[in-house]
């Protein structure tokens, strides 16, 4: 699994719950090491345990936990740039939806050797989504469900998401867009240096 | 000279100035005699004017390539062919366009796009994604930059932190790689540990090698390394296990005796090194000759020594040997101190 999804996972746990707390999910998971690096690989197996000793420590279940990683990541002021590469999607948050299954081409555009889940968007009726999500690791769904809430927020836009299981291991997120411009949202300005 | 290119006129499709608008955001329509009919939402963004419609476009741009043209029926000559041009909004951004006939000689529609400075351009005139149309990748190309720079960041602070653990583990390392010795840092560790026993027996030896400069200079650095390699097995051959042999410099070693501080043991021992190291060896054909200095000290000379006092010691006794004519073995005694 590529470093970067490790390290999302151990900032998010850094960030919200402190040093201390990485220190005993790390020693759980009895990782070989302090810290996981963004640019190297790692054995899924690790990314796992991870995960569980993540869960354990912090009394959540894995499904909560990953659906705080998914809004920490867009949302998290450290993290303003996976935010920006998310708003390249679309003008609008329906847009941005629509450009969801170009998600994987687009970090590996960056990327070449990233680890990314299969995305597929069905519209439902007008107004509802259902966006299926199939990966080698679980749990994407959720992470996915946090990121959607987060980038929802962003655009203001009113949505309402739901996780479900689908068939054959995929997750499956149904996204009700209620209003599209319910608030002002965040501006986004394509030019970095404006920030 | 190319002749222009034929763009033939029919079968005409008519699009209202609302889809040009969104399919060419940065398109201008000009009539036979250069003035602006109409021009996208994006252009007219670019050149900061509110009102540009029956002004003359060589009074908003500049064709840089082919070549420089102020007059309509120039421009028109250059149909189909890539132009490079600048908006006297920013001349230092080069933009790319192209310029098509329209039918029945009723003028030219010019579209433009941002070419290789896009980013520059994108600052320059705050242009947002609704500036483009979806079909442009400029916003692609602006993310692939945005994701690259971040992709890159990430990877010199990974070069940053190993050459950083690099660095430390150098530190920290406790053998001298070219002999295989232990390094200054290890005998200060097994120093250190010797002294937290106040019991403790032990021989403190400081060895500067003799003429080991003229092997380097007059033979070259390849002999003077086989000469301390050389050292280093003679040294290690006559300690003990348990006692320490450490390079401390360039030809300087520190030996640590444990459990002796018999001060007639010990110079058999230093007189033996000096003996061996001064038989020569030959290294690629060629004899290289050192010989050594060596300076004791004992842990029956103190009560309650520190480390720098011991290594201050042996080196002055080392000195003493030095000074005395070198090849020499000197017990330290407090007369020795410097004057």
């Amino acid at each position: 699994m590529h470093g970067l999804v490790n390290r999302a996972l151990q900032e998010f746990v850094k960030d919200t719950y402190g040093a201390d707390i990485w220190g005993e999910v790390r020693d759980q998971a009895a990782l070989p090491f302090d810290e996981f690096e963004s640019m190297l690989h790692y054995d899924i197996r690790l990314t796992r345990l991870t995960i569980d000793a993540a869960s354990a420590v912090l009394h959540k279940d894995a499904a909560s936990l990953l659906e705080d990683v998914g809004s920490w990541l867009v949302s998290n002021p450290a993290q303003e740039s996976i935010r920006r590469l998310l708003r390249f999607g679309g003008t609008t948050f329906l847009d941005f939806l629509q450009s969801l299954e170009e998600l994987p081409g687009r970090a590996r555009m960056a990327l070449p050797d990233l680890d990314m889940p299969e995305i597929v968007l069905q519209t439902d009726t007008p107004g509802r989504f259902r966006l299926e999500i199939r990966w080698v690791l679980d749990g994407m769904g959720s992470v996915l469900l946090g990121a959607l809430r987060g980038m929802a927020d962003d655009y203001g836009a009113l949505v309402v998401l739901e996780a479900e299981h689908g068939r054959e291991g995929a997750e499956i997120v149904v996204i009700d867009l209620l209003d599209a411009q319910f608030a002002a949202g965040r501006t986004f300005e394509l030019d970095a240096q404006m920030r | 000279m190319t002749s222009p290119e034929i763009i033939l006129p029919d079968p005409l499709i008519g699009l209202s100035g609302a889809a040009l608008d969104r399919l060419m955001p940065l398109h201008v329509w000009l009539s036979p005699k250069g003035q602006i009919v109409r021009a996208g939402p994006t252009f007219r963004k670019m050149v900061r004017q509110a009102d540009i419609i029956g002004g003359s476009i060589f009074d908003l741009m500049k064709l840089k390539r082919p070549r420089l043209v102020s007059k309509l029926p120039d421009l028109m000559a250059l149909q189909g062919q890539r132009l490079t041009l600048m908006l006297n909004t920013a001349p230092h951004l080069t933009l790319r366009g192209m310029v098509v006939a329209l039918p029945g000689d009723s003028g030219a529609f010019l579209n433009i796009s941002l070419g290789v400075s896009f980013a520059e351009a994108v600052a320059e005139w705050h242009l947002t994604l609704r500036d483009f149309s979806p079909c442009d990748q400029t916003v692609d190309l602006l993310y692939l930059r945005e994701a690259s720079a971040l992709t890159s960041h990430e990877s010199r602070m990974l070069t940053e932190r190993l050459e950083a653990a690099r660095i430390v583990a150098e530190e920290q390392a406790l053998t001298d790689t070219l002999t295989g010795l232990a390094n200054r840092r290890a005998m200060d560790t097994a120093l250190a540990r010797t002294l937290s026993n106040p019991q403790a027996r032990y021989g403190l030896m400081h060895m500067d090698l003799d003429y080991f400069k003229r092997v380097n200079d007059t033979l070259g650095h390849a002999a003077g390394d086989h000469v301390l390699a050389h050292v280093a097995k003679v040294l290690r051959s006559e300690v003990r296990r348990g006692d320490i042999v450490a390079r401390v410099g360039g030809d300087e070693f520190v030996l640590l005796f444990r459990d002796c501080d018999d001060p007639d043991l010990l110079d058999r021992i230093a007189q033996r090194l000096i003996g061996r190291l001064e038989q020569p060896t030959v290294f690629e054909g060629k004899t290289c000759r050192i010989s050594a200095s060596i300076g004791t000290t004992l842990s029956s000379y103190y009560i309650k020594p520190t480390v720098d006092q011991l290594l201050s010691d042996a080196d002055q006794a080392l000195y003493a040997s030095k000074n005395s004519g070198r090849a020499r073995h000197t017990f330290y005694t407090p007369d020795l101190a410097p004057g």
